[in-house]
């Protein structure tokens, strides 16, 4: 996001407007907002990739749709969007850990009740992983990739992934699924607003309203059901073709 | 070098829950306060804006509001022989960042401790003999008692306006309220939340079982409220969007909703944002606080001379500076020594959970502290004896939120993923309901906090290491409330249910609670607490140290009303007795 938000603007100009000492922001004598300001994300729009390579869409789209498929109770991973989703993740600040502490040492055996203790950011983690996952295909199913295999050496490839079986080379298969798990059923169910969860498919599956904001009507009719139809961020399905 | 800036009477570190309601008090009197917050400031109409607040990704996933490990971590290990690592991404627990703290984050599960919590180590050697007491505990009494600081409950919960049902009034036992309580000396200042279908459930079953139900005291509040300060909140709509969010609707009780629009207006305060304290300055013999030295967002540093210093920058970062500047004697567990850093504690959960045939829970109407509770297990409002564990829990059937990225259950056996299992998804959602415990947890001698030997802050200062794990005495007790919730949750009509356990050590990875506890303890001995019951260090007097890093050891409920009671009782210490005749207000 390229965009300068009203944020660093007011910070830049306190900046030049404070005199004497320098301080990071004082505040007194009142607040020091305006009302109705606050920093929506920018929708997702329809523009090229801006992480994935096209082999990688093929194969982030096959698994995406095993994983959440498309059937009778609507739309799967794929056609709501969950690549899109990633990609967009990947390529903004989430990609590349920002925020995160990334100081070593890291030790080779951390306990897992210490969690995250790898400095490969989620892109890394992708690009790797994905490539891993094609040497791997190329190599045990005669030449194809994930995508040309049928739904059911998918299904048994990432079930074999997920529990650590399918040794990939030179990446961990167990760490890649769990990466594209995650991300799958982030997409799948946040605001349409990131790109996934197109027309609200996920919220319509389950029977979340959105971001209605008001449920005491609910509250007071206990065990009934509940009709109308979810609201998300920018009020309606938030479409963004494929680019 | 830094520079030097004009003096102030008061500077406060951190303006979260704590540092707010004392900027606003001290400022009144007329003192010079300055307020150092290392976070950005926010507010309901600008941050937490209606239209953009309920977003799960970038609030309850990415976690958009929280302190960023980069700025401060901790590191984390489970006891004293292994290698601690930095907590690189937040998860057991999430500290909060910028004006208004954790208090703009928080659920608002707002409880006062019961009256025996305060006296537990003495109360539970009464009545069952020292046998009782675990292994390694250094379980200690509050230097205060309940009935001490019930006025100050009492000031916090108006300031809140939180909504609940009293269950002890002046010693009359309440119908519809918590019998076990304290007695409290008038009326919750808001009535109950209202309560959906699981909680009709819970409260019929529990009550059945001989339990006593209430509805769980809420800072998401029920109607209009205009505090004693004059800040006016509005009624909760219900749209579960509490715990990780800023409140859009004025309806959750935080600094920004109860203090800052009043704190603001007084002349005689300033906050500092995008700055932060890094060391509290101590005079050469160490026995006085000169004031504090911080870094501005340009890294430019200065320091802020000041006659009174209070940290408020959350228990866990309160005993960080407090290592970091030399106040008190680091805790050493092997000799069993010192007091910063010790008894540190935690909560630990357990419940379970049920699955209903044709339910409809709507779950996604619900608000951070709607719930209906049990205390019949808490403390020790049920009789140990046999059961080989000291505390208990609060007991709760309750929905927070039904946010579906982090909550879209599925029974037990169902695979994790393909058609089989998006159906289960489709038919579960609507049909869950749990019953939650929050579990006391003692503290240990092995349990502690200290500063890290390898890893180091941007600054290049040593990062707090924390040394837990839940010992014996809290897995038995999690494993029986559990087989208690189960009892309930199935006699509200569960045709499946699932007991949460305590399995294996206490990781970091998934969220249990931002319930943090102790560090910096209260105590009337100074070998075995950091501060006096005014929460005033023994070795540095004007200093005084607020927030949970006070408790001995955490009780079986949230700490955040407690943690405001303590904050008004340190106040009135302040304001009665210690601007008078600055000192130590208890001598050792
Ligand atoms: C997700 C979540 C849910 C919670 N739910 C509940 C609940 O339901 N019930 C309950 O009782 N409690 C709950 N809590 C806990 C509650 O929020 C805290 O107990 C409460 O906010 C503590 O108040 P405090 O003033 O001690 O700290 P905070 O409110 O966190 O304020 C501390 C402030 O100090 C600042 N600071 C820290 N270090 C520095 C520094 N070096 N320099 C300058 N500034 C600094 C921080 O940025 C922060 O703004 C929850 C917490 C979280 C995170």
């Amino acid at each position: 996001m390229n965009r300068t938000t009203r944020r660093q603007l007011l910070s830049a100009s306190a900046l030049v407007a404070l005199t004497g000492t320098a301080f990071g922001r004082s505040f007194r004598n009142g607040l020091p907002w305006s009302p109705n300001e606050a920093y929506p994300p920018s929708p997702i729009t329809p523009r090229a990739w801006q992480f994935f390579s096209p082999d990688e869409v093929a194969a982030v789209d096959a698994i995406v749709d095993r994983l959440i498929p498309s059937d009778d109770l609507g739309a799967g991973g794929r056609e709501a969007g969950c690549t899109v989703f990633i990609d967009r993740q990947l390529a903004g600040p989430y990609g590349v850990h920002d925020g995160l502490y990334m100081d070593g040492p890291f030790p080779p055996n951390p306990l897992p009740s210490q969690g995250l203790q790898s400095p490969v950011t989620p892109r890394q983690q992708y690009r790797q992983g994905l490539a891993a996952l094609s040497a791997y295909c190329k190599a045990t199913y005669a030449g194809r990739v994930f995508a040309s295999l049928s739904h059911e050496e998918q299904d048994a490839l990432l079930t074999a992934m997920e529990k650590g079986e399918a040794k990939l080379p030179g990446y961990d298969g167990r760490s890649l699924f769990a990466a594209i798990y995650a991300n799958t059923i982030e997409g799948y169910f946040a605001d349409p607003v990131y790109g996934g969860n197109r027309d609200m498919v996920g919220w319509k599956l389950v029977g979340f309203p959105g971001t209605r904001y008001d449920y005491r009507d609910v509250i007071d009719k206990p065990n009934q059901p509940y009709m109308l139809p979810p609201v998300a961020m920018q009020g309606r399905p938030a479409w963004g073709q494929l680019p | 070098m830094s520079r030097r800036l004009p003096r102030k009477a008061v500077v406060i570190v951190g303006l979260g829950w704590t540092g707010s309601i004392m900027a606003y008090e001290l400022a009144k009197t007329g003192l010079d306060v300055v307020a150092i917050e290392r976070g950005p400031w926010r507010d309901t109409a600008s941050d937490f804006n209606i239209g953009t607040a309920a977003d799960e990704l970038r609030y309850g996933i990415r976690l958009d509001l929280f302190l960023r490990t980069k700025q401060e971590t901790i590191t984390a290990r489970n006891n004293m022989s292994q290698t601690a690592l930095p907590i690189r991404r937040w998860g057991a627990f999430l500290p909060g960042n910028g004006v208004g703290g954790a208090g703009v984050h928080w659920n608002g599960q707002t409880w006062r401790f019961l009256p025996d919590d305060f006296r537990i180590r003495s109360h539970m050697i009464e009545r069952y003999g020292e046998k009782i007491m675990p292994a390694d505990n250094t379980i200690q009494d509050w230097p205060v008692s309940y009935d001490e600081l019930e006025s100050s409950y009492d000031r916090f919960e108006y300031l809140a306006g939180i909504s609940g049902k009293a269950g002890n009034l002046r010693g009359q036992i309440q119908p519809g309220g918590n019998p076990f309580e304290g007695a409290r000396m008038r009326e919750f200042p808001t009535p109950p939340l209202k309560q959906g279908y699981a909680q009709d459930l819970f409260t019929k079953a529990a009550a059945e079982k001989g339990l006593h139900p209430f509805p769980r005291p809420s800072a998401n509040i029920s109607t209009a409220y205009t505090n004693p300060y004059g800040c006016s909140m509005a009624p909760c709509t219900y749209c579960g969007f509490c715990e990780r969010f800023g409140c859009a609707n004025y309806s959750k009780s935080t600094p920004q909703t109860c203090v800052l629009p009043v704190l603001m207006r007084e002349p005689t305060f300033e906050a500092r944002t995008e700055c932060e304290v890094t060391k509290v300055n101590l005079s050469a013999d160490g026995k006085r606080a000169t004031g504090v030295t911080y870094v501005d967002r340009n890294g430019e540093e200065w320091e802020q001379p000041a006659d009174l210093v209070l940290l408020c920058a959350y228990g866990l970062f309160n005993v960080r500076m407090m290592l970091l500047s030399g106040i008190g004697k680091p805790y050493d567990p092997n000799r069993n020594e010192g007091v910063v850093g010790r008894n540190y504690a935690y909560q630990c959960g357990g419940g379970a959970t049920g699955y209903f045939e044709d339910a409809k829970f709507n779950p996604f109407a619900a608000a951070g502290s709607l719930g209906a509770a049990a205390d019949d297990y808490n403390s020790d409002n049920f009789d140990h004896g046999g059961l080989g564990f000291v505390g208990g829990g609060s007991m709760t059937c309750a929905y927070t939120n039904g946010r579906p990225i982090a909550y879209h259950p599925v029974p037990p056996g169902t695979p994790n993923w393909g058609s089989k299992w998006k159906r289960a998804v489709r038919d579960t959602y609507q049909r869950v309901a749990n019953v939650g415990v929050q579990g006391s947890v003692m503290s240990y001698r092995g349990c502690y906090l200290d500063l890290d030997p390898t890893y180091k802050d941007p600054l290049g200062r040593p990062l707090m290491r924390m040394t837990f794990d839940y010992q014996d005495n809290e897995r038995k007790m999690s494993a029986w409330m559990s087989e208690r919730s189960n009892e309930v949750v199935k006699a509200m009509g569960a045709k499946q249910t699932q007991m949460s356990r305590l399995n294996g050590p206490w990781s970091v990875v998934p969220y249990q609670t931002t319930h943090n506890t102790g560090g910096a303890v209260m105590g009337s001995n100074p070998k075995t607490s950091a501060v006096n019951r005014y929460l005033q260090s023994w070795d540095v007097p004007n200093v005084f140290v607020m927030g949970a890093s006070a408790f001995p050891q955490n009780a079986g409920y949230n700490p955040t009303g407690t943690v405001g009671a303590l904050t008004y009782w340190a106040l009135d210490a302040i304001v009665g007795q210690y601007l008078k005749n600055p000192g130590a207000l208890v001598q050792a």
